[in-house]
């Protein structure tokens, strides 16, 4: 569905960013780019929809490299969602859904359809759609980014960190909405984060990326028993993090 | 109030060198926005223009007005007309104003919202008109704001060089010594520039975004 064959990706000023990064996502799986910040995560997410476009090897999206696909077809064809959200603050939250299926001239009452079935699938209430985005909470927001990247029903789903600005609990609740969303839709979902807590949880596998280079690639399970360093170092954070709560609460 | 007395009775020249004042203001700020606000635009999405363009603009800025009309007298399609020459020079003046804020309106939006816009396929187009441009529209009027009040005043220089407006009255005034025909030129010209800073003011509140 998506590979990735030997990228690589060069600031204008030479820093290299991402280096020899051969990688497949297969259709209908989440894969989840776990690293640090710097790691190139974010940088290979933007290299799907041609955010960036690869320095170095290539990408292709179905079988098609991105250089030779039409950038705007592309991106339209490809869910995108952002940590920020980015929801244009001047349309109300039915336009910031609707806003692909207009441009792409769907009639106005498939679209309003449209926005409330998508609604209701990320669990708003269909009054919201009269809504502007700064009259809503931060969870509420982003289940607004997530609606309007599934509003053109795309196969492929980006999302970089998007539950990262959110507080534990709506976090938590919108990682296990989005897990029951996934079993219906099965996207093909590439999802960003530095939380191996919502990494097991969410990924059918964890890519862990460190300073441009993929590390290693294994489902959660495996992830927990790797003796890859690094995939340890993480592992054994969390693991403490946990049981110095747990000891704490038995002094 | 001998002041009101020679309104009335000189009402008709009143109401036509405002009606010409407005003409000069009028013509030389749609010009200005018609050509400032695609060089903001420029400069916004192209930093390398971002220089020369602001740069210049705020060069001519500097030009003393009398001094400008002075230059462009002998330019020869416009030396012809003295109104051609004053909607030039006032043209120039407005630029700057407009361009500036254009290019810090669109540069202030809210790059998140640009980067998911781009994201979602909207082409650069779509992003401007859709996006960009709706969301900077009142710093672009503000802009346009204080482009309208400085070419009310600048405009009673136009005068000088017989462009008419209400200028008019105030060099006449100052040549016969004439307090009463000097208000007569800057008391509406206050006027205008007054309700033009009013008016647009109110309309920029309304499109400010909540």
């Amino acid at each position: 569905m998506i590979e990735f064959h030997n990228v690589a990706y060069a600031l204008p000023t030479g820093r290299q960013l991402l280096s020899a990064l051969n990688l497949q996502v297969q259709r209908g799986e989440t894969l989840v780019l776990l690293g640090r910040s710097g790691s190139g995560k974010t940088t290979t997410l933007k290299l799907v929809n041609r955010l960036l476009t690869p320095t170095g090897g290539d990408v292709r999206v179905n079988g098609v490299s991105t250089a030779a696909t039409d950038v705007i077809r592309l991106r339209r064809s490809i869910g995108y969602v952002i940590q920020d959200v980015g929801l244009f603050p001047h349309f109300t939250v039915e336009r910031n859904i609707g806003l692909v299926p207009r441009i792409e001239g769907w009639p106005a009452d498939r679209i309003h359809q449209r926005v409330e079935e998508l609604l209701q699938m990320v669990g708003l209430e269909a009054q919201m759609a009269s809504r502007y985005p700064q009259q809503l909470s931060g969870g509420q927001r982003q289940r607004v980014g997530v609606a309007r990247a599934l509003a053109a029903d795309p196969a492929i789903l980006l999302m970089d960190e998007p539950f990262g600005a959110l507080d534990a609990l709506t976090r938590d609740q919108l990682q296990r909405e989005f897990l029951s969303l996934q079993l219906r839709l099965n996207k093909t979902v590439v999802f960003v984060t530095h939380d191996l807590r919502e990494a097991l949880r969410l990924a059918s596998r964890i890519a862990l990326m460190e300073a441009g280079r993929l590390v290693t690639i294994l489902p959660p399970e495996d992830f927990l028993r790797s003796r890859e360093p690094l995939a340890a170092a993480y592992v054994r954070a969390f693991r403490d993090g946990l049981d110095s709560a747990t000891n704490r609460g038995a002094l | 109030m001998n002041f009101f007395h020679f309104l009335l009775q000189n009402h008709d020249q009143v109401l036509e060198l405002t009606l010409e004042h407005l003409w000069l203001v009028g013509s030389s700020t749609l010009l200005a926005v018609l050509v400032g606000i695609p060089l903001g635009i420029l400069s916004a999405h192209w930093p390398v223009w971002n220089k020369p363009v602001l740069g210049t603009a705020n060069i001519i800025q500097t030009i003393p007005s009398l001094a400008l009309f002075g230059f462009l007298l002998p330019v020869p399609w416009l030396g012809d007309r003295a109104d051609r020459l004053a909607i030039l020079a006032l043209t120039l003046y407005a630029l700057l104003p407009v361009i500036r804020n254009t290019y810090t309106g669109i540069r202030g939006v809210d790059p998140a919202v640009v980067e998911a816009g781009r994201g979602m396929g909207l082409t650069t187009s779509q992003l401007l008109f859709q996006v960009e441009l709706p969301l900077a529209s009142s710093v672009i009027l503000s802009g346009i704001r204080v482009a309208v009040v400085v070419s009310v005043g600048l405009a009673t220089i136009a005068a000088a060089i017989g462009a008419g407006g209400l200028g008019e009255f105030i060099f006449r005034g100052l040549a016969m010594v004439n307090n009463q025909l000097i208000l007569a030129g800057a008391i509406p010209a206050a006027v205008l520039a007054l309700s033009a800073d009013f008016g647009l003011g109110w309309l920029e509140r309304r499109l400010r975004p909540q």
